[in-house]
């Protein structure tokens, strides 16, 4: 009896095994360690957006915060839904078109409403939901990211609009470019324009659109005589140090697994954001005689946005250097902006758009020796620092030119329809109560 | 000496600012202050409309020699003039007469410490 109970397990096992051999071959198993690390992430990306809130909230005056952290906000709202609807779908659908427009945008019309993946396992292990999820956190952090240049002066009716226009014309196209499989900036060189987790579609592109805005817009009234004091950068600091947890899951979880260079990543992100922190308080404490608050969290920010298109690829050396040397050019680029009297109101273009450059640009000195040597194998033969230095400033370039040119039409056009820029009415009493009908600071006064 | 208190919007102050420092007038001291005239502003929570019996309000007092008076208040009026769209609320200027002014640093008295 024993025995034939015996050899019946035997035999079940002996049928079963082959059988599940197989159908592992056809669909990918969740791998659920990878699955973890990215819902995980997916949570961390989205955790930012109120960091950027916050961060940006406490940087503008008392009667614009609300106002100002609806600009988030609706970001949230906004560009998710156009996310689900066709936004993940022109990025990471395969290429359309030929000729110039030839790859310009991807489209699979199963990304339409997600439904075509509704039970996707990718080739990494994850459900493509989840992939989707992740990546719709970075098209709404970007435009989000966009509206500390023209913070204080835009109506939200305008703003509103002005993202999810960009973010179809702008961000999709972009996106699909630099990390979709068929992308051309992803094909690029011996092993593509190398942007880990952002640097050219997220930074720059938001840097640089915000830089074209803030000037199309003009300044505040009263930029640059009247001093404006930030409302609360005790909410600021909170929203800085959001924004660096949260970029926890923006860098590693761009590694799309949970494994080394989850960790490689992981480790880049935390030494860089130390040292852009230190170097900035370094420097304003040598320049001004005091390390500000604001100067460390700006710090902080600056040297997260270096790494990100790097934290695949390069060591914690380079990590250090990447973050110190972004805070020393943010910060000359903001000492510039100063002096040429322009209104990048939050410093968007400052810290993001010049940060990802720098990122994007200088990790080309700092990658380490294998993914080096794997480029050369790929080229056949020999891939130089000078031969990578040359993709990363031509994916770089394109960005820039692609981002400034494509907003500077969009807010051309979109400006005949729908007034971008508040009324001086409205600037002058406040985005809060204006376009709201609330007040962000009641406590202040007895009611 | 006069000392001249005005209660104007607190979505005003910038712009009183600037027509005050450009008729010479720098020194003020302004405060924030909540008040009920016969303004109603109308404030949005979750559909529901409030209108707030006390209304945020900013105070401006200036002590001035007599023959700034005419120029403060002119700076005050043609700023809470303008944007205002002719809503109630605009606020009101006090003008009182003046005792004695003490210079805290320098123990002056009278015009020359205002």
């Amino acid at each position: 009896m024993k025995i034939t109970q015996r050899s019946l397990l035997l035999l079940s096992i002996i049928l079963v095994i082959p059988v599940t051999e197989i159908l592992a071959a056809d669909t990918p198993v969740i791998d659920t360690g990878a699955t973890a690390w990215m819902l995980t992430s997916t949570a961390l990306v989205l955790l930012m957006i109120p960091g950027l809130a916050m961060f940006y909230g406490g940087l503008v005056r008392t009667k614009n915060v609300l106002g100002t952290m609806m600009h988030s906000f609706a970001a949230m709202g906004i560009m998710t839904v156009l996310w689900v609807i066709c936004g993940y779908s022109m990025a990471f659908g395969p290429n359309i078109g030929t000729g110039i427009l030839g790859g310009w945008s991807g489209w699979n019309s199963d990304f339409v409403l997600l439904s075509g993946i509704d039970e996707v396992i990718t080739s990494g292990g994850i459900p493509e939901y989840v992939f989707s999820m992740f990546q719709a956190k970075f098209a709404i952090i970007t435009p989000a990211l966009i509206a500390g240049a023209f913070a204080e002066r835009v109506s939200f009716k305008g703003y509103c609009i002005f993202i999810g226009i960009w973010g179809l014309l702008i961000y999709n196209p972009l996106c699909h470019w630099v990390w979709a499989g068929d992308g051309f900036l992803f094909n690029l060189g011996a092993k593509g324009a190398i942007d880990f987790a952002g640097g050219t579609v997220v930074h720059i592109s938001a840097g640089v659109s915000g830089l074209v805005a803030a000037l199309y817009l003009g300044g505040r009234k009263s930029h640059p005589h009247l001093n404006m004091r930030p409302s609360n950068l005790v909410m600021t600091l909170i929203g800085g140090g959001l924004l660096w947890v949260g970029w926890f899951g923006f860098n590693a979880g761009s590694s799309l697994s949970s494994g080394l260079s989850a960790a490689q990543a992981l480790t880049v992100t935390q030494v860089a954001a130390a040292a852009g922190a230190m170097m900035w308080m370094i420097i304003e404490g040598f320049h001004q005689g005091k390390a500000t608050a604001l100067g460390f969290v700006s710090g902080i920010l600056a040297g997260l946005v270096a790494i990100t298109p790097a934290a695949g690829v390069v060591q914690v050396g380079g990590a250090l250097a990447l973050g110190a040397l972004a805070s020393i050019i943010c910060y000359l680029a903001i000492m510039l902006k100063n002096k040429l009297g322009y209104d990048d109101t939050l410093d968007a273009f400052g810290i993001h758009g010049v940060g990802g450059i720098v990122g994007a640009i200088c990790l080309t000195f700092f990658i380490r020796e294998s993914w080096m040597t794997d480029a050369a194998a790929v080229a056949g033969g020999s891939w130089t620092i000078l031969d990578q230095l040359g993709v990363q400033a031509l994916a770089v370039v394109i960005a820039i030119a692609y981002a400034g040119i494509g907003t500077l039409i969009i807010l051309v056009v979109l400006n005949k329809f729908v007034k971008i820029r508040s009324s001086a009415e409205g600037e002058m009493k406040g985005l809060d109560h204006y376009y709201h009908g609330e007040r962000g600071y009641g406590m202040i006064n007895p009611n | 000496m006069k000392l001249i208190i005005a209660i104007i919007r607190e979505t005003q102050l910038d712009q009183v600012r600037e027509a005050l420092i450009q008729a010479g007038v720098s020194r003020i001291t302004v405060s924030h202050v909540s008040g009920h005239g016969r303004q109603q502003t109308e404030e949005i929570y979750r559909g529901q409309k409030v209108i707030p019996n006390l209304v945020p309000n900013i105070r401006i007092e200036i002590a001035v020699n007599e023959d700034f008076v005419k120029p403060t208040v002119d700076a005050i009026l043609s700023a809470t003039k303008a944007n205002d769209g002719g809503m109630v609320g605009s606020g009101k200027i006090f003008i009182s007469p003046l005792e004695e002014v003490i210079r805290l640093r320098t123990g002056e008295r009278g015009s020359d410490a205002i």
